[in-house]
């Protein structure tokens, strides 16, 4: 076992726990405490596959904003920061076949692939990932539209929040 | 690649292990004599009135928002600064546009009187 | 190779060498090698903090026509490490009905913030933790990861006024971050680099302080909200809030929220010359001239970074102790409604230039970046002098008592 597999392995022990976590704790704060590590070891595991641009993204965008305002809207929303009552609902073990057949079906899929199981092999050192994601992100060959297309999708998005809480202030 | 990564997780590694060997070293030899006054609330001298969690303006959330929309946005404008130098002016205008759609949000917000704290 | 020209690869790999030869795998030597060099590096960074207390406390008692710290040592030099054997043995406190967990991560979180930003920081070309190709926004994202850590605080304390300061906090991200990485992206067009070694190696003939003034100034001003330092400090204001977020907090715990606001100043001091003063290097091309090559001495540019940083370091508690806090309403507005559209017009105005001036003789792009920069000011404070004007003239025909609902 090579020292990535042992890092990777880690990590995802990491991200499962950490998303069990945020589901099973009873208090709001702290679901959202177990995120922002469930958020950091995707951010690591976005590190391992030499996706360094996604990995600091991932920490700047959803560690420092999305986790932020989720901890925010917590504390604003809900005196009462413990959950109550059961966790669980009666027919909880139906979920628990469908999540089995989910992860079955998907571990099939995958292992029917010709490539299952393959590394991939590593980038060259004289390749520069990010200068190539720019070229691609603004040339008419490549993906110009998607790049505009997310500056309407911010627009849409910050005018719908903002009429939204303009309405409370009439 | 993988070794710059490998040395930033280190990096963090000893950036948790510095801070928290003199704060074992503190919590072995400082005195511990909890009593409950000394370990009530601070609140200048008075005795705390009610659930330390109150409730907040809205209007932080609105601001935290609105940043979130501008946060992504300079994101993306990281690998389009990139890229001005390889590319004709028309990336310029493209980064112009991108960026144009943005403050008309801006002024959206502006104009509906979302960023006046009161 | 030798160790005045490259002192760390010289170590490096004769510590390397020295592992192999035990017989040591190949990578688990280079992982202790690395990490040998992270704890020097990071003890560097700590005593470097250590002396930051004394130039703190020194500085401001002059600002403040005060002695400071002069007992203890000569010129009170030995008053920091009192200061820590005092800290270290006071009795902790833990509040009643604090979250446990978090209340005694964040302080360690607050510190790994700030370390974190020295495995970046190019101390001099050949004297650096890491060269890494997305830099700049690894500067951001250790910002986020102390953000975290005061929300963290203020809101496990149990405390109002400590929650108080980690609302305020956010307060403070949404009016610092969006200026800052606007600004930061005029140095990585400049450069057309994220590494920080590539942008200072872009100065080494013209910092880009000169070709965008305005992005320097913006940069610093977020940078200072960034650090919550006065007249951004909302997150403390002892006035109003006795300590904001961390009023809790007690022995090496508070320490570290101390220790770690002090170095997070002057690691911004750093970036600050990183990204617009030449970093280590940036003499205008004096170092190509014969006589002047131990200007390229590994040793000569750590000591020359320093000295930026510090000088960095002395703007910011300049400002700091001389501005009066902002009020939380003044520093949204200024932020959203004159930093933000600012940094933007910065930024639409360099890329626009760099592409238009590029085939120019350097002396002719440098002037042209530099004017346009003056043309955006002037236009800017013909703007605002006209709305201060027009303000002005509506106050004045309202009757008194208006004014005062």
């Amino acid at each position: 076992m090579t020292a990535d597999k042992v890092i990777f392995l880690l990590c995802a022990a990491l991200i499962l726990g950490s998303a069990l976590m945020v589901v099973l704790t009873r208090k709001l704060i702290h679901a959202a405490l177990w995120l922002v590590s469930v958020l950091f070891g995707v951010a690591v595991l976005y590190a391992l596959l030499q996706a360094g641009f996604l990995a600091v993204v991932q920490v700047v965008i959803y560690i420092g904003a999305i986790a932020v305002l989720f901890i925010f809207a917590v504390m604003l929303t809900r005196r009462e920061l413990l959950d109550r009552g059961p966790q669980t609902r009666s027919n909880w073990w139906i979920a628990a076949i469908l999540a089995l057949l989910i992860l079955g079906g998907l571990v099939f899929l995958i292992l029917g692939q010709p490539e299952a199981g393959r590394s991939a092999a590593a980038i060259p050192a004289t390749v520069d990932t990010l200068r190539n994601l720019g070229m691609a992100l603004v040339s008419p060959s490549a993906y110009v539209l998607p790049f505009e297309v997310a500056s309407v999708l911010l627009l849409a998005a910050l005018v719908g929040a903002v009429y939204i809480a303009g309405i409370g202030k009439k | 690649m993988q070794s710059e990564w490998l040395y930033v997780g280190l990096f963090l590694l000893v950036g948790i292990i510095v801070p928290v060997v003199p704060l074992a070293f503190a919590a072995l030899i400082s005195p511990r004599k909890p009593n409950p006054i000394k370990q009530s609330t601070y609140e200048c001298g008075i005795e705390t009135v009610g659930d330390s969690w109150v409730q907040f303006k809205a209007q932080y959330y609105i601001f935290a928002l609105v940043f979130l929309v501008f946060d992504v946005e300079t994101v993306f404008l990281f690998p389009w600064a990139l890229s001005l130098k390889q590319l004709p002016l028309y990336v310029v205008m493209e980064g112009i546009i991108f960026i144009a759609i943005l403050v008309a949000g801006l002024v959206y917000t502006w104009r509906k009187g979302l960023l006046e704290w009161v | 190779m030798n160790f005045l020209n490259d002192p760390i690869n010289f170590v490096a790999s004769w510590l390397h060498g020295l592992l192999t030869g035990w017989r040591l795998p190949d990578g688990l030597a280079t992982v202790i090698v690395y990490f040998i060099g992270i704890v020097v590096l990071v003890i560097f960074a700590m005593t470097l903090d250590i002396g930051l207390v004394w130039v703190e406390r020194k500085v401001v008692a002059r600002f403040q026509d005060r002695l400071g710290p002069n007992r203890i040592g000569p010129f009170g030099l030995i008053q920091p490490v009192a200061d820590i054997i005092k800290l270290v043995i006071k009795e902790d406190i833990t509040p009643a009905g604090a979250d446990k967990i978090i209340y005694n991560i964040a302080p360690v979180l607050a510190a790994m913030s700030v370390i974190a930003l020295w495995a970046i920081l190019p101390l001099s070309s050949k004297i650096f933790g890491v060269d890494l190709n997305v830099a700049v926004l690894y500067l951001v994202a250790a910002g986020a990861l102390g953000t975290l850590a005061i929300i963290m605080a203020g809101w496990s304390s149990n405390n109002k006024y400590a929650l108080l300061g980690a609302f305020r906090m956010v307060a403070n991200i949404v009016s610092y971050e969006i200026p800052m990485v606007v600004t930061l992206l005029i140095p990585v067009i400049l450069a057309d680099t994220m590494s920080v070694q590539g942008i200072t190696q872009a100065q080494s003939g013209m910092w880009f302080a000169i070709l965008s003034p305005l992005a320097a100034i913006i940069f610093l001003i977020s940078a200072i909200a960034e650090l919550g330092r006065s007249p951004f400090d909302l997150t403390e204001a002892e006035s109003e809030l006795t300590a904001g977020f961390n009023v809790e907090y007690s022995g090496m715990k508070f320490g570290w929220f101390y220790a770690s606001e002090l170095l997070h100043a002057f690691t911004y001091g750093g970036f600050m010359a990183v990204m617009f003063f030449g970093g280590y290097g940036g003499f205008f091309g004096l170092e190509t001239i014969p006589g002047f090559h131990w200007l390229t001495n590994p040793f000569v540019e750590a000591l020359v970074f320093i000295a930026k940083g510090m000088l960095g370091y002395w703007v910011i508690m300049w400002i700091k102790y001389s501005m009066p806090r902002i009020r939380i309403d003044h520093m949204l507005a200024f932020n959203w409604k004159f930093l933000t559209p600012l940094s933007l017009v910065v930024l639409v105005d360099t890329a626009v230039l760099s592409k238009l001036l590029s085939g120019l003789p350097a002396w002719e792009y440098v002037l042209g970046m530099f004017l346009s920069n003056v043309i955006i000011a002037v236009i800017t404070v013909e703007i605002l002098r006209g709305y201060g004007r027009k303000q002005r003239l509506a106050e004045e025909r309202l009757p008194a008592q208006a004014v005062h609902n």
